[in-house]
């Protein structure tokens, strides 16, 4: 159903961006669950949009929906929902490879399955290094936990397994 | 039925809510800035969580309710909360033996809830678990580093554990629309007191001393302790004085 339009959004999606880790659109993020159009916007233009958030409390959300209906109402849709779905919970296998090496190369250290409890030895995105010490298991926001390399000295965050 | 699915549902969320407001008082008090941050983001959590709750109660409830007017617009006698999440943060030990004993809770209780008919109830308590986890084990980690820390950090958690006890005994009380929806909260009581336990044993904390003491009941059906009523003071304050305001 309206292959192409659908299409068009899914590709919206890559183009906006967490507000508070602006290196990641909602595609890499893997928060956006469904798109459905169910009129053009040549027709009616009606469109139902599911997203989820990673952290229950995460602030982010209500700016994430706005700036989606903004931008569908810019393509062109008159009647735009957004949908917020609690399950499945979200999940950092979620995340597409192209975002994590975003994240990377951000100065974030991506999620890793062997540090599903963040710990000493997450590799320092700057350096390399895996003589890293686990600061805290709370970083700047919900989903991230605070480290320091040992190496080069510099801090950073880890977004954590989820 | 549907009035004791509401009322628990709002006994859930009143509790996430009344603590995510007490911890949230530590917002640039922390003791380092790192632990500043990591209990803020455990209120956001906590925050977060009531808000799916009380999206689910206003569902419920019907009619003109929303999330904010149930947070917003109740008084005292209809908040639900466990007396536990109200009281005082005191010192910093205070907070962590708190957050530690209903984190404690709150998992089980999730563990529960996760396998429960009411598949909204399962979901919200499914995606929750994952952030009461860190909870725990924060928590958890700081009643090691304060128990077994120095002589002074040992008392002062001593002292929170006999201050705070007294507040556990109603969890596990079943109340009317607990038993309404076949709820049966004792049986978190094993599981709980077994984690609560085992890190007090590593941390040279003892539970003897609380171990016959009186249980303070009356937080699950409205009866509170005279805090909820300054707690909601500050947390309602603009929507009273400025009713449906916004920004």
């Amino acid at each position: 159903m309206h292959t192409e339009a659908t299409q068009a959004c899914w590709q919206l999606m890559d183009e906006i961006h967490d507000p508070e880790i602006p290196v990641l659109s909602l595609n890499d993020l893997g928060i956006v669950r469904a798109i459905e159009v169910k009129s053009p916007p040549t027709d009616a233009g009606i469109i139902e949009v599911t997203i989820t958030a990673t952290y229950s409390g995460c602030p982010a959300m209500d700016w994430i929906a706005n700036t989606i209906k903004m931008e569908l109402k810019a393509m062109g849709y008159q009647s735009i929902t957004v949908n917020h779905s609690i399950s499945p919970a979200w999940t950092t296998d979620w995340m597409s490879e192209q975002g994590k090496e975003k994240l990377k190369a951000y100065g974030i250290a991506p999620p890793e399955k062997r540090f599903a409890i963040p710990a000493d030895g997450i590799p320092c995105p700057q350096c390399k290094s895996e003589h890293t010490r686990l600061l805290s298991e709370f970083g700047s926001t919900s989903c991230k936990a605070l480290l320091q390399c040992q190496d080069c000295g510099e801090p950073f965050d880890y977004f954590k397994c989820h | 039925m549907q009035q004791a699915l509401l009322d628990y549902t709002l006994y859930l969320a009143d509790s996430a809510l009344i603590l995510g407001q007490r911890n949230s008082a530590w917002c640039g008090h922390g003791p380092i800035l790192e632990q500043d941050i990591a209990i803020t983001n455990i209120t956001l959590d906590l925050i977060g969580q009531s808000r799916s709750l009380y999206q689910y109660a206003a569902q419920l409830k019907g009619g003109d309710a929303t999330e904010d007017s149930l947070a917003y617009l109740r008084n005292e006698r209809e908040y639900k909360n466990c007396l536990l999440a109200e009281r005082p943060n005191g010192d910093w030990g205070q907070t962590i033996l708190r957050q530690f004993l209903f984190s404690c809770f709150q998992r089980e209780l999730y563990i529960q809830l996760a396998k429960e008919k009411d598949s909204t109830l399962a979901a919200i308590a499914t995606k929750s678990l994952k952030e009461v986890n860190y909870h725990c084990r924060w928590s958890g980690e700081w009643i090691l580093r304060l128990g077994d820390g120095t002589t002074e950090s040992h008392t002062r958690l001593v002292a929170a554990l006999e201050n705070l006890w007294p507040y556990t005994g109603e969890l596990f009380k079943g109340v009317e629309y607990e038993l309404a929806l076949g709820i049966d909260p004792s049986a978190l009581y094993t599981p709980w007191y077994s984690a609560v336990q085992s890190t007090f044993e590593e941390a040279t904390l003892s539970l003897a001393p609380v171990a016959s003491c009186f249980m303070q009941l009356g937080g699950k059906t409205g009866i509170h302790t005279e805090e909820l009523g300054y707690i909601l003071a500050d947390l309602q304050y603009m929507q009273r004085a400025y009713p449906g305001c916004d920004w």
